[in-house]
């Protein structure tokens, strides 16, 4: 078995735990996990039981309920949503995860179906990859993304059965496959097609014996007359698949690399449990490198939603679909087919986006310097301001700037005006910067 | 809703990057309050940009050039550098769609329902056989001008006909997945200074990687009249103060990811500083540039206009609109994305002209491979090897590079077959454009053959 982390597990280990399994605590989340400890806290996240949606329910701009299906981005608003108020977080956190990793744009098909592929992941995201990886390949929304439905016997194309090899199972340049099997792949994947209707547009998506080549293909060295089931079979029982699959699912909860021992103990536990998620998840969130290694950049989507969920706020704008897009991370529209890059979610575009969420987070609950009196103290404005954001985990680092800002603004305050106004300004200036400091960039 | 299935469409990212994190401007210095100025005193450009930048030093009251100010104003008050802009098309771009062979039996039977005829484009007037495709007309008349340099069938040995490594081997220089910086941000290694973040600019939403140093600082901005930081209810004194707490925010931290999230944010707020003049009233630009929802031609706007103010910028990356992973409906796709670029490169251009910095600029246009030779029967085209580029500028030397292998002889996957190399224009470019040695930045330069790019 995996170690397992047998340190401290107080408030900032529980914190962690909560960001990287899920979209960070609520007011008061962190505290109450830290005294069940690792063990209850690891269990609560991987068998939640049913979900429960907490907070003021989604609007629009106008205030008018969400509309997933026919206003645009609002699929997006809806995902965002379930990640605010779900009581599942690392179930929602995993649809995340499997987003990123079978990563498909809408730009390919529509709302309803790719929100149909989000369900998919919701649904099986903790259960078997063989039996994700099934659904995947059948998935409308996938199916046009990677050209499933114009892979016929006559013409066939190549997209999906390449990505399914080098981006969903085994890796490239490992040695674990060749073009050659690139175009039997192709060649055992065809059978899929859909109608087009003027009204709704794809629809009727099925597998149709005449387009299929039935024909013997030599996929990986063996030989049969393999058809679309047999294609990812192939690839979840190809000796590279286990080591390709828990160091990429490692990848998205700890940024270094996994141990060698680590390793192989996790495809040992991947394998033995027949290709199951949960267990590996498992030993991944209870492994002494989640709670003793560096910290980790939030995605874009975890740091709006973990800032909703830490300020108790809703979806109650269209904003976040924008602001997301700046911030390097539109859901439902990733870059490409092999999802978003996690090294580099920061340079100096992606920064200012962040600073842009944070102001928006903020902006509710911004103090009217002509009514708000507050006191004219570093510290106690800066305690409110961390108050305000359910007291986040801060090095000292951060909370000695964020005071010497609060000091030297204080001390500018040089007419009468100025000490009764500056206070609520400083205070309003402590949040934007708490927000956009490198400690709630990271988890 | 239109079916637009161009699947991994739009390529920002590779992802053999993804493990191997190249972090830009990664071990640059804190900023020292109180370093002295320094020596030597630039005259008119120099004079220029302190002047410019002096609106947001008097911002900050202190009276004191911070270093990054000086920084960028001694980089503006030396020679002024030549200057390299990558232009990637992403998804591999059709080769034989780009200047296509319209009378070639062969082309025409591999491409039943794609294949262009030749009423459609101009014929190219170094090799009578091949035709601009319609929407490269810009490209065109460029070239006429003896402005555009073709190559024709550009890639490498062994060509990789994966998005991801393709992709990564243009953008570290090398046939080789583990490389972790980008081929421009290894010469920024080599010639730039650890206080101009300009010197590589991603004019991009993100980092491109063809910039990732090792050493020096790179920026990446959307645009340079954007970049300004406001918050709800700040404002006056507490706002300047707010704004001056952001560098010691960003200061070294020993996490290496808080770290990270530290030098976004000073570098953040550096670039903040430096583009300062530009925050207020945008910039005007002497010729008119297509309107479109895609940012590229505001981009390139942005782009001439920090060049006239004299930034001293050395190497600067950016995305092309459109999708060129055409595995479907390829005709349309294509000629729009084309359309876009073409129209937007000939605006910047003529805006250099205008502005007389033409001879101080190249661009280069790439994709990561050209496309399959026979079409698929989607009416599209499958992943290829060599594919087409261009480079662009009153100094190129307008001539084709490597000639056009034509689709008798393809190779044995059915794909065009390279006749130039693209670590071999890499080199040329350091060498006659950057004047530096290709040894220091491209691993194995002395096997690659150099053309003459550069008049």
């Amino acid at each position: 078995m995996p170690p397992v982390y047998r340190g401290r597990f107080g408030k900032p280990q529980a914190e962690r735990l909560l960001w990287r399994a899920g979209f960070g605590p609520r007011p008061g989340e962190a505290e109450r996990l830290a005294k069940h400890g690792l063990e209850h806290a690891v269990h609560s996240l991987t068998h939640p039981g049913r979900e429960r949606l907490r907070g003021p329910k989604p609007h629009d701009d106008n205030g008018r309920p969400l509309a997933p299906y026919d206003a645009w981005g609002h699929d997006q608003l809806w995902w965002l949503d379930r990640m605010v108020r779900t009581s599942r977080p690392l179930a929602e956190r995993m649809t995340l995860v499997w987003h990123d990793w079978f990563a498909t744009s809408e730009d390919a098909s529509n709302a309803r179906l790719i929100l149909r592929q989000n369900q998919l992941f919701r649904k099986h995201g903790l259960g078997s990859f063989a039996t994700l990886l099934t659904e995947v390949t059948k998935d409308p929304a996938m199916l046009l993304w990677l050209s499933g439905t114009d892979n016929t016997k006559d013409s066939p194309n190549e997209n999906y059965g390449r990505e399914l090899m080098e981006l969903f199972t085994i890796g490239a340049d490992r040695g674990g496959y060749t073009e050659r099997d690139v175009r039997e792949q192709a060649r055992a994947l065809t059978g899929w097609r859909n109608d087009w209707d003027d009204n709704v547009g794809p629809v009727n998506f099925r597998y149709d014996p005449k387009r299929h080549d039935a024909g013997v293909k030599r996929i990986f060295g063996k030989r049969g007359h393999f058809d679309w089931k047999d294609s990812g079979r192939l690839c979840v029982h190809h000796r590279l698949h286990a080591s390709f699959f828990v160091t990429k699912l490692w990848s998205y909860f700890v940024p270094t690399p996994p141990p060698a021992a680590t390793k192989r103990a996790l495809q040992n536990l991947y394998v033995h449990h027949d290709y199951a998620v949960r267990p590996v998840v498992e030993a991944i969130l209870k492994h002494p490198a989640l709670y003793e290694g560096p910290r980790m950049v939030k995605p874009p989507a975890v740091y709006v939603a973990g800032l909703l969920r830490a300020l108790r706020r809703g979806i109650d704008n269209e904003a976040w679909t924008w602001l997301l897009d700046l911030a390097g991370q539109q859901l439902l529209h990733p870059p490409n087919v092999a999802g978003w890059d996690d090294t580099r979610w920061l340079d100096t575009a992606t920064y200012r986006a962040r600073w842009m969420i944070a102001s928006h987070a903020i902006r509710p609950h911004v103090l009217d310097s002509g009514k708000a009196k507050l006191p004219p103290d570093a510290s106690k404005l800066l305690g409110r301001a961390e108050s305000f954001f359910g007291h986040p985990v801060l090095t000292g680092r951060t909370h000695g700037e964020l005071k010497r800002f609060a000091r030297h603004a204080l001390a500018d305050a040089n007419a009468k005006w100025k000490k009764e106004q500056y206070p609520a300004l400083i205070e309003n200036a402590l949040r934007q910067l708490l927000a956009s400091s490198p400690d709630l960039q990271t988890c | 809703m239109a079916r637009s299935c161009h699947h991994c469409d739009e390529f920002s990212r590779a992802s053999l990057v993804r493990k191997t994190a190249a972090e830009a401007g990664r071990g640059l210095p804190a900023i020292e309050p109180g370093m002295p100025f320094p020596a030597g005193t630039g005259l008119d450009r120099r004079a220029f940009v302190a002047r410019t930048l002096g609106l947001a030093i008097s911002v900050y009251g202190a009276g004191k050039l911070h270093l990054f100010e000086e920084g960028i104003a001694r980089a503006a008050s030396g020679p002024a550098q030549p200057v390299l802009v990558s232009v990637f098309l992403p998804g591999g771009t059709d080769a034989l769609s780009v200047l296509y062979p319209a009378l070639d039996s062969t082309y025409r039977s591999l491409r039943p329902t794609l294949a262009l005829d030749a009423g459609a484009g101009t014929q190219f007037s170094e090799d009578s056989r091949l035709y601009w495709h319609p929407s490269l007309s810009p490209f065109a008349t460029l070239h006429g001008e003896g402005k555009v340099s073709v190559l024709p069938a550009v890639g490498y040995t062994h060509p990789d006909q994966s998005h991801f490594t393709s992709r990564h081997f243009w953008e570290v220089g090398a046939t080789e997945t583990r490389l972790v910086s980008g081929w421009m941000g290894r010469y920024l290694d080599h010639v730039g200074t650890r206080d101009n973040p300009l010197q590589g600019l991603s004019l991009d939403y993100q980092l491109q990687p063809a910039l990732a140093t090792a050493k020096v600082p790179v920026a990446s901005l959307a645009a340079p009249d954007e970049y300004t930081f406001d918050a709800p209810g700040v404002w006056g004194d507490v706002e300047q103060r707010m704004l001056e707490a952001l560098g010691p925010l960003g200061s070294r931290r020993s996490d290496r990811f808080l770290n990270q999230a530290a030098n976004a944010t000073t570098q953040s707020d550096r670039l903040r500083r430096e583009l300062a003049p530009f925050t207020g009233n945008g910039y005007g630009t002497p010729v008119p540039y297509p309107d479109s929802d895609d940012p590229f031609p505001h981009q390139l706007a942005g782009l001439a206009a920090m060049l006239a103010a004299s930034l001293p910028l050395r190497c600067v990356a950016m995305t092309a609109p459109g999708e060129y992973d055409t595995h479907s409906d390829q005709p349309k796709a294509l000629a729009d994305g084309l359309d876009i670029t073409a129209r937007s490169l000939l605006a910047f251009q003529r805006d250099l002209e205008a502005r007389g910095l033409a001879d101080r600029v190249l661009t280069l246009v790439w994709s990561e491979f050209g496309r399959r030779a026979e079409e698929n029967g989607s009416d599209g085209t499958d992943h290829g090897a060599a594919g087409t580029a261009f480079l662009i500028g009153t100094r190129a030397r307008g001539q084709m590079v490597g000639e056009f292998p034509g689709v008798a002889n393809l190779d044995d996957d059915g794909n065009l077959r390279a006749t130039s190399d693209f670590r071999g224009v890499y080199c040329s470019l350091l060498e006659q454009w950057l004047n530096e040695d290709a040894a220091a930045v491209i691993p194995g330069a002395g096997s690659f053959q150099r053309p003459v790019l550069v008049k």
